[in-house]
């Protein structure tokens, strides 16, 4: 069943909707809910294949399903719809608006609203894709807050990375925090760029949210054994790489591969003098699990983060 | 008056990326002025212009106190105000959620970092600032409440509000939270306008900066000393929102008194033009803050009171 979780008129002949698609076994509601959010940022596209493939999956063998599902892909409708990656004439990124307020302005108003409906779900996953800029193996990132609840989730969920991360202030305005901190367990998902879908990544998150659904009790169906995940949470054993030059860059390195200390990642060039101005080289043995994927840079973009540590084998 | 640039990186394509300063007096470092950061604060960076001549006269008068510098940098982001652009042309993010920056970090916390590093020692900071929502202020020093803001000082500039604001997470990255956390006694100062310039407005804030300095023993300035400003907390503040989206007819202007009942505007049907809602003062007050772009959402709030 699609419902309406949040609405709010806009100016001219047009109403903004926030939809769900409910699944339940014989259309009612009951058993554990998982819910599968995507979209607060206009501009990653990635979850929009995952919802379709689970729900494609879960439909072809209903009688499988044993607790309610609760699909959103689009919390941020205008943006997606707009190649906007916040909240369009807002200028506002939606996932620094949690957890809203009923009484605020608009976006607050949805915000709480999201909150509102999401909450009491056993297992919520927030489904990310990056941005237009950097490209990222399957990984999940926790808050080091909610490690001991959310680690355990994270491994069951097909994917190759679990990245644990220190406190941030500024990310208490997340979806996730706000879910996280009232006591919905909530997984962030980051795989593949924005803008663009990558079916290999999505087909196995599918086959991760659907072995979360078996150890939740709430599928039946045939899952696949999932794949055990790198999992860093020591800060030190992330390398980051940011551009020394501005220009072209132009990587080598494929992501998801093991690379050497003094592997070259990548070039900055410069097409108008015809030169390279920097050789990327891999400062450390390591683990590639982000690549830029948009050429231009400035002094200071990130170009690669690289794993290296115990973690690495 | 000495102009040096206080942060530099290259680009591919365009110009050097530049953030100027123009330093007045020598000595020790009693106060630093910020005009825009994002590109859509002509206001700001307009108001700062003011006060760069301003400051160059009363230097040349030998108006400056010994040992006292001043910085003044109009605009810590050239680059998004030349293309109309509010953020970072790159990649969108907002250099005044990057405070304190990191050297070796993402290019706009790098600028962060080299802003940072040149105005984190002054005694006292003044930022002119913006809000996201397009509308009109009545001028006010506003201060997050860190157990840092220093109100007493606030009051030197004359202004007709002080605004307190209790940080939200958000907060913890900006330049203004940041000074008072580097023990900076750090102001945003807020005239009426950002994307067009008030002439009027700019004047007063000039002068509310000139008061401040004087009565901090800084230079020598005579004016008037403007407003007994009154402190407001901006929880105390009474939001009106709109319950329909449509064109907005703004009938009051910021610094009218109403009140209770009285018609602040109206919602009006963009096709037909009817009626969708009569927006009415809830109580009697001061109109602080009005929207004043011409489309309305609903749930949005286009007035504040004090």
């Amino acid at each position: 069943m699609i419902t309406t979780i949040a609405s709010a008129g806009l100016p001219v002949d047009e109403t903004l909707r926030i939809q769900k698609h409910r699944v339940s076994p014989a259309g009612k509601d009951c058993g554990k809910r998982i819910s599968i959010v995507t979209g607060i940022h206009g501009d990653e596209l990635e979850g929009q294949f995952v919802c379709y493939e689970l729900l494609r999956r879960i439909y072809a063998e209903k009688e499988k399903l044993t607790g309610t599902v609760d699909v959103y892909p689009a919390m941020n409708p205008l943006g997606i719809d707009s190649v906007t990656r916040g909240i369009p004439a807002f200028d506002l990124d939606m996932n620094r608006i949690f957890p809203g307020n009923m009484d605020g302005s608009m976006t607050e108003y949805l915000a709480s609203e999201i909150i509102r409906d999401l909450s009491g779900s056993d297992l919520c996953l927030d489904i990310h894709a990056s941005n237009i800029y950097l490209t990222e193996i399957p990984q999940i990132r926790i808050n080091e807050l909610h490690r001991n609840t959310l680690v355990p989730l994270a491994m069951e969920s097909n994917i190759d990375f679990i990245w644990v991360h220190g406190a941030n202030t500024v990310l208490e305005s997340t979806l996730a925090y706000s879910l996280n901190s009232t006591g919905t367990p909530t997984l962030v998902v980051e795989m593949g760029v924005g803008m663009r879908i990558t079916k290999e990544y999505g087909c196995q998150l599918v086959e991760g949210i659907l072995n979360l659904m078996r150890v939740l009790g709430i599928w039946q169906g045939e899952t696949v054994p999932v794949r055990q995940p790198i999992l860093s949470d020591r800060a030190e054993d992330v390398c980051f790489l940011n551009a020394g030059e501005a220009g072209i860059f132009v990587k080598e390195a494929m992501h998801g591969s093991r690379v050497e200390k003094g592997q070259m990642i990548g070039q900055i060039i410069d097409p108008l003098a015809g030169k390279v101005l920097e050789e990327v080289l891999s400062p450390v043995d390591g683990f590639l699990f982000t690549i830029r994927e948009y050429p231009v840079v400035d002094e200071g973009s990130l170009m690669a983060r690289i794993l290296t540590g115990g973690a690495v084998k | 008056m000495r102009q040096s640039t206080i942060f530099e990186i290259s680009s591919l394509y365009r110009d050097n990326f530049r953030v100027s300063g123009y330093t007045f007096g020598n000595g020790e470092k009693a106060v630093c002025v910020l005009g825009s950061i994002r590109g859509n604060e002509i206001q700001q960076i307009y108001t700062c212009s003011l006060l760069v001549e301003r400051l160059k006269e009363l230097e040349e008068n030998g108006a400056i106190h010994a040992g006292k510098k001043i910085l003044v940098i109009p605009s810590g982001n050239p680059y998004s105000m030349n293309i109309s652009k509010r953020f970072w042309p790159t990649d969108n993010t907002d250099i005044n959620r990057m405070f304190p920056g990191y050297h070796l970090g993402e290019t706009t916390q790098r600028i962060a970092a080299g802003i940072f590093e040149t105005v984190k020692d002054y005694q006292n900071g003044i930022q002119l600032a913006s809000f996201y929502m397009p509308g009109n202020f009545m001028p006010h020093v506003r201060m997050m409440k860190t157990g840092f803001e220093d109100v007493e000082r606030a009051r030197e500039f004359g202004l007709p509000y002080i605004v307190l604001r209790t940080p939200r997470p958000y907060d913890t990255t900006t330049l203004n939270y940041n000074w008072q956390i580097w023990e900076t006694h750090a102001y945003s100062l807020y005239t009426t306008t950002t994307e067009r310039i008030d002439p009027k407005s700019a004047a007063q804030a000039v002068r509310a900066m000139l008061n401040f300095m004087a009565q901090e023993g800084i230079l020598d300035y005579r004016s008037h000393k403007g407003y007994c400003s009154e402190v407001v907390d901006d929880r105390d503040m009474r939001s009106v929102r709109t319950s329909k989206a449509g064109i907005f007819e703004c009938c009051v202007e910021v610094g009218d008194e109403v009140k209770q009942g009285d018609i602040l505007a109206c919602v009006r049907n963009p096709y037909d033009g009817s009626m969708r809602e009569k927006i009415q003062a809830p109580q009697a007050g001061t109109i602080f803050f009005a929207h004043d772009a011409p489309l309305v959402y609903e749930s949005t709030a286009v007035f504040k009171m004090v």
